[in-house]
């Protein structure tokens, strides 16, 4: 970690979001550094895609601000856009398109052009190992390369912060890995953002853990802290200590 | 004016992906095979005994109404529907980058399906002298109202993440707007609306300013009443597409 003294790569402060009657984020700050890898965790509906959905710009906060690289996404959108690579939960993806004609695609949007567009692509193809499906259209592929086409998607122009909503969800063991290892190996020079609800995950690629439930901030530490929640020292006992605990005091007992 | 690299990168796209599909095709086969009807059995084009497409063009008000908003239904609603406007919209493109780059592609498509209608003018030029000058005007009246037709579609289909429910309000909206020019609609509103009013409904119309330009006559009004008709969907689709965010 050479780079702590710098501003984050994201700062989120405050944010808040609200569809209708529901409270779907509240009051959620964090920030993250170049070099950190940061687990979102949280139980399904409490607010981890919307959180990610907001920090790329997909969608507007109610209130609170996210700067990424110290660009305001509310004022500057489209350099915070620039500055990071996103998955989307479900890696959406242009079905009709084949898998070169899409990378080119995001390659020019991404102000690529020329032979170094064509470099980066192979390299990509490569790196991501498409190479056995770049003429295949989206939608003849298996979960597992359309998950990768978004991968390749979100790093095609090396991005200084990487945003993915479960990266290795539907994905086998082996797949798992490689997404971890990949992930691992960018980890020094970038600031990345990954949900899951794998826990174990935590411990393979994370540098810190954040939980939230229900819309709200529940920890934030690093993942041994998150362990010494637990006296077993797992991760699942700690995870469901803090959100039952969290919903016995909130008196809900379901997530909403 | 100059394009930017973003409009051209969705133009790109968007026109390619109407050929990647049946889409582009059946809707090429259907429009070519319409117009034909049209024109010869309808139209009368023989027996009419001119050298002229007015029994062509005369039909494309109608025509566009239901294969137009059928180009443009797919144009947002299907980004909605399969998720994919969420990797769209969080690249670094403005909304404006990409409801132009859209709505461009599919009048591009639009002009080359008009264009294949080139087999028409060949055969007017073939069996008489027409004056080629009003039939450039009449395709060029045509792609225009082709245009407005389309920006009505678009910003449509960005409402709604079904295509049916997209084709439907655009092809009831596009009506309208053709309506607005017939007698029976304006005579209704003679009888107690200030002139001004009716004037003002009857220049709405597709129709009014379509006839002009189809009798070779290129009037700047009409010109302006297209550009600016596109430019009003058009604004309007990038305020919906921008809705949606605090959604």
């Amino acid at each position: 970690m050479t780079t702590e003294s710098q501003t984050p790569a994201i700062e989120v402060e405050a944010l808040d979001k609200r569809f209708g009657p529901i409270h779907a984020v509240r009051n959620v700050s964090f920030s993250v550094r170049r070099g950190e890898v940061l687990g979102f965790l949280g139980p399904n509906g409490a607010g981890k895609s919307t959180t990610m959905k907001m920090i790329t710009g997909f969608l507007e906060p109610t209130s609170g601000a996210v700067r990424v690289n110290g660009h305001d996404v509310a004022t500057d959108p489209v350099a915070v856009k620039a500055a990071i690579g996103y998955l989307p939960e479900g890696a959406p993806v242009y079905a009709e398109m084949t898998v070169s004609r899409f990378l080119d695609f995001v390659a020019e949007v991404r102000g690529l052009s020329g032979v170094g567009k064509q470099a980066r692509i192979a390299e990509i193809v490569r790196q991501i190992r498409l190479e056995s499906v770049v003429e295949q259209t989206v939608d003849t592929l298996s979960k597992g390369f359309k998950r990768r086409v978004g991968m390749a998607q979100a790093l095609l122009h090396d991005p200084e912060v990487l945003i993915m909503d479960e990266p290795t969800d539907g994905l086998d063991p082996n797949q798992k890995h490689e997404v971890r290892s990949l992930i691992k190996a960018m980890a020094a020079e970038k600031a990345i953002v990954i949900s899951t609800h794998i826990l174990e995950e935590v411990d393979a690629v994370c540098t810190r853990a954040i939980i939230i439930a229900a819309g709200q901030l529940l920890f934030d530490g690093a993942p041994a802290e998150l362990r010494a929640q637990s006296e077993r020292g797992e991760y699942d006992d700690a995870f469901r200590k803090l959100t039952t605990q969290f919903y016995a005091r909130e008196g809900t007992s379901d997530q909403s | 004016m100059i394009i930017g690299n973003n409009i051209k990168a969705i133009f790109k796209r968007e026109l390619h992906g109407y050929f990647s599909t049946p889409v582009a095709y059946v809707f090429i086969v259907v429009f070519l095979f319409l117009t034909g009807i049209f024109s010869f059995y309808i139209g009368a084009f023989y027996e009419r005994g001119q050298a002229d497409l007015e029994p062509f063009f005369r039909f494309h008000p109608w025509l566009y109404l239901f294969l137009i908003p059928a180009i443009a239904m797919r144009l947002w609603s299907e980004e909605r529907k399969t998720g994919t406007i969420e990797l769209l919209m969080t690249l670094p493109v403005t909304v404006a980058d990409a409801v132009l780059g859209k709505f461009l592609a599919a009048w591009c498509f639009t002009a080359i399906a008009l264009g294949l209608t080139f087999p028409m003018w060949l055969t007017v030029n073939y069996l008489g002298e027409p004056d080629n000058a009003v039939i450039l005007a009449s395709y060029l009246g045509s792609l225009l109202m082709a245009g407005g037709y389309l920006a009505v579609g678009a910003c449509v289909s960005a409402l709604s993440k079904s295509q049916v429910i997209a084709f439907v309000i655009s092809v009831v909206v596009c009506f309208l707007f053709i309506l607005s020019g017939f007698p029976l609609v304006l005579d209704f509103f003679r009888g107690w609306a200030p002139q001004a009013l009716v004037e003002a409904i009857s220049s709405l119309s597709f129709l009014t300013h379509f006839d002009s330009i189809q009798k070779g006559v290129i009037d700047l009004r009409d010109l302006i009443y297209y550009l600016v008709f596109i430019s009003f969907w058009l604004y309007a689709n990038v305020a919906i597409v921008d809705s949606r965010k605090a959604a």
